[in-house]
């Protein structure tokens, strides 16, 4: 296979090296192609399937599917941003996500991927989880009642702060994040400027004392969509 | 309720309409018609101070605000006055004071605004009984468009303050433990510079037309649902008037004080809640004299009669205007409360006049430290009364208890004292017709209740008129859509 290669995405040739994902060669060309449990530095993961594309027609995760030479990628889709709405909207009503309230609403990246794909009221019934908050660690919380499970945090402390804090337990629908500790945040090795902290795209791990500093209109998504930084990359 | 009254009828007013938030009001009559017994009934339970235990302590002024899409700015200032006393706060930074006064007086000036133009107003121009038809906003609008227009353009502008202050115009997050998250930029205040003389100057005339209406009505009015109370309100150290800081102070009827200078902090020494089976609201009175004799009264005649002066010209002119129709006593007239919520409205904008010609809205130094305390107390006076909320925080920084009075709250036995009246003076003997329940609504309504302190379905809800036999059996039901 030769090193630098191109291949189309909804029409548009677009250049890729060898070992790039198709979402990497995406982004680098402009092209935003919504995800959650993907982020820069991180090793991919493929959870959320937020980023599902069609390659040739077959349903693949573009943050962990290879980009190949010629393949025939079908990105922003009726049909695709319909299975995306679908997916977000699972996420609202599997957990306890509160928006009004919540410190991370206009930096959250769930609620701007649910206001890009146009999501006015969720379709599925909620299911009002028991979820916990420990808030026993001097600087961070974590809320359990928010977390999607992108597993960005357990990414980022074992292979970026080098800790291993966080930890999924649990099967299915009990799924949840745990910490390396018997069972309190504050036993664990965690400090407020981790990798860890930082990596969470929606408002479960949180810095504590920061709440609503920034004023409405100064938040990241308060006036582009997310995905804009991606698009304004477009040549 | 009919169970024990055996040859009684039961009249339900459901829900109540032009107000905030959802109520009834049940009439009890016996074969002539005669009230036996009226009662304001509120009828939705809401839970915040129960589901806010467990939250970070930050959270709890953009948290709690969600009781009230009408005055939320009173939660969000109350709750962040609580939570400056948790992180240690005494002292705000100038800037932060001034902006969380500015964002008060935005909101009074929009809710007072809102209140009289749109709720009240239909009542005064054409009258309590007049056909329901036409006695409503729409009808204001029809008939008296310019003041329709008004109301709509004052509510706007103290919308656009709000938003300037805590970035939505409702349900923003302006105020933080300590401080403020913004200032106001030179743009923003020329943005409402622009509008304030024609604010100031449609507030003189609302303020005319309630005076003039009292006035002109005062004979009947005098009676209408009024009793001698108590009235209780925060006031600045000097005496003065002041809205989103204070000491607290209770008077008599006749003016003496039975609560003076009292630091809200210890609120609980001084104030008690009732609870009657029938109610899911409290019943606050004041505990030296007792639930039978300690009730009091909140909101704008309770600031009016409580207060020494007001320290902005034309409102102070326009007090002692208003103190001088009962010769300096307080004034227990349940219809004087438009009158002294329009004397507040042009309070509000001289206020706001004031604030926007300060330099310290463009100040920098917005948040102050402290020591963590585990406690706090927060008043304000919200447009509707004095609003108290009061919070502990464990050493993890989660909220452990919660406890809200809110200002209609205070208000609950005077409210029921003049549904009550008004069912006596008006209803007793005669047939019930629309017009008659009115006047019900009408001795509501002069308190600008909250009645759930969250939905506002003003205006759009059908009125339902119900009557039973002493069976509580249905007999006759009327519904106004």
């Amino acid at each position: 296979m030769a090193d630098n290669f191109t291949f189309i995405i909804d029409g548009t040739e677009i250049p890729a090296r060898q070992g790039q994902t198709i979402l990497k060669a995406a982004d680098e060309a402009g092209i935003y192609i919504p995800r959650l449990c993907n982020k820069d530095g991180l090793e991919p993961y493929g959870a959320c399937r937020v980023c599902t594309v069609l390659v040739n027609g077959r349903p693949q995760s573009a943050c962990t599917q290879p980009a190949q030479p010629g393949i025939i990628v079908e990105n922003d889709t009726e049909e695709l941003t319909e299975m995306r709405k679908q997916l977000i909207e699972m996420l609202f009503v599997e957990g306890n996500h509160f928006c009004m309230f919540c410190e991370k609403s206009g930096n959250c990246e769930l609620q701007a991927l649910g206001y890009r794909l146009g999501i006015a009221a969720p379709r599925f019934p909620f299911m009002f989880p028991q979820r916990e908050l420990d808030a026993t660690h001097p600087e961070v919380f974590v809320d359990r009642n928010r977390c999607i499970l992108c597993g960005r945090c357990v990414r980022a402390s074992r292979d970026q702060d080098g800790k291993n804090v966080f930890q999924f337990t649990g099967r299915g629908i009990k799924k949840r994040i745990s910490v390396n500790a018997t069972s309190r945040l504050a036993d664990t090795e965690l400090k407020s400027a981790d990798k860890a902290v930082a990596a969470c795209p929606v408002g479960s791990i949180l810095k504590k004392g920061v709440g609503y500093a920034v004023p409405i209109g100064e938040r990241i998504y308060d006036h582009k969509p997310i995905g804009s930084d991606i698009e304004s990359k477009a040549k | 309720m009919s169970t024990q009254a055996t040859g009684l009828k039961r009249i339900a007013i459901e829900p109540v309409t032009r107000v905030e938030g959802h109520g009834k009001v049940t009439l009890l009559l016996d074969e002539n018609n005669k009230i036996k017994q009226a009662r304001l009934h509120i009828v939705e339970f809401r839970g915040f101070e129960r589901f806010v235990q467990g939250r970070p302590y930050w959270e709890a002024p953009v948290l709690v605000q969600r009781l009230c899409g009408i005055c939320p700015v009173s939660h969000h200032l109350a709750a962040a006055k609580a939570m400056d006393m948790v992180v240690g706060v005494d002292k705000l930074p100038p800037t932060a004071e001034k902006m969380r006064r500015l964002m008060h007086y935005g909101q009074f000036f929009q809710s007072h605004a809102l209140h009289f133009f749109h709720l009240v107003s239909p009542d005064l121009l054409f009258g309590f009984d007049a056909d329901p038809a036409i006695r409503n906003v729409i009808g204001v609008a029809k008939k008296f468009p310019d003041l329709a227009v008004q109301g709509v353009m004052m509510r706007k502008y103290g919308q656009e303050l709000i938003r300037a202050t805590a970035g939505k115009k409702i349900h923003g997050t302006g105020a933080i433990p300590g401080g403020i998250n913004k200032n106001l930029s030179i743009e923003e205040r020329d943005f409402f510079l622009k509008d304030l003389d024609q604010m100031i100057e449609w507030s003189r005339g609302a303020l005319k037309i309630a005076k003039d209406y009292t006035a002109e009505n005062l004979e009947r009015l005098a009676g209408f649902g009024s009793f001698d109370s108590n009235h209780t309100s925060l006031v600045r150290e000097d005496g003065a008037m002041d809205i989103y800081h204070g000491r607290l102070r209770s008077i008599d009827a006749e003016g003496n004080r039975i609560i003076d200078d009292v630091d809200y902090v210890n609120y609980l020494d001084y104030i008690a809640e009732e609870v009657r089976p029938w109610s899911y609201m409290k019943f606050p009175f004041i505990k030296s004299l007792g639930p039978e004799k300690g009730w009091y009264r909140v909101g704008p005649l309770a600031r009016i009669n409580a207060c020494d002066f007001i320290d902005t010209p034309e409102a102070e002119a326009e007090r002692k205007e208003f103190m001088a129709l009962t010769n300096g006593k307080p004034n227990n007239i349940t219809m004087a409360y438009h009158w002294a919520r329009m004397i507040e409205e042009l309070h509000s904008i001289e206020k706001i006049q004031e604030l926007l010609h300060d330099r310290d809205l463009q100040g920098t130094d917005l948040v102050a430290k402290g020591d963590m305390r585990g406690e706090g107390v927060g008043l304000i006076e919200a447009p509707r009364g004095t609003l108290f909320h009061h919070y502990k925080v464990n050493k993890d920084d989660q909220i452990t208890m919660a406890n809200l009075i809110v200002s209609t709250t205070n208000n609950n036995e005077p409210m029921n004292r003049a549904v009550q009246k008004v069912a006596e003076d008006y209803l007793s003997g005669n047939e019930i017709t629309e017009g008659l329940l009115n006047h019900i609504e009408v001795a509501i309504r002069a308190y600008d209740p909250c009645l759930s302190c969250a939905t506002h379905a003003m205006g759009r809800m059908p009125l339902v008129v119900e009557l039973y036999d002493a069976g509580d059996t249905l007999v006759d039901r009327k519904v106004k859509e």
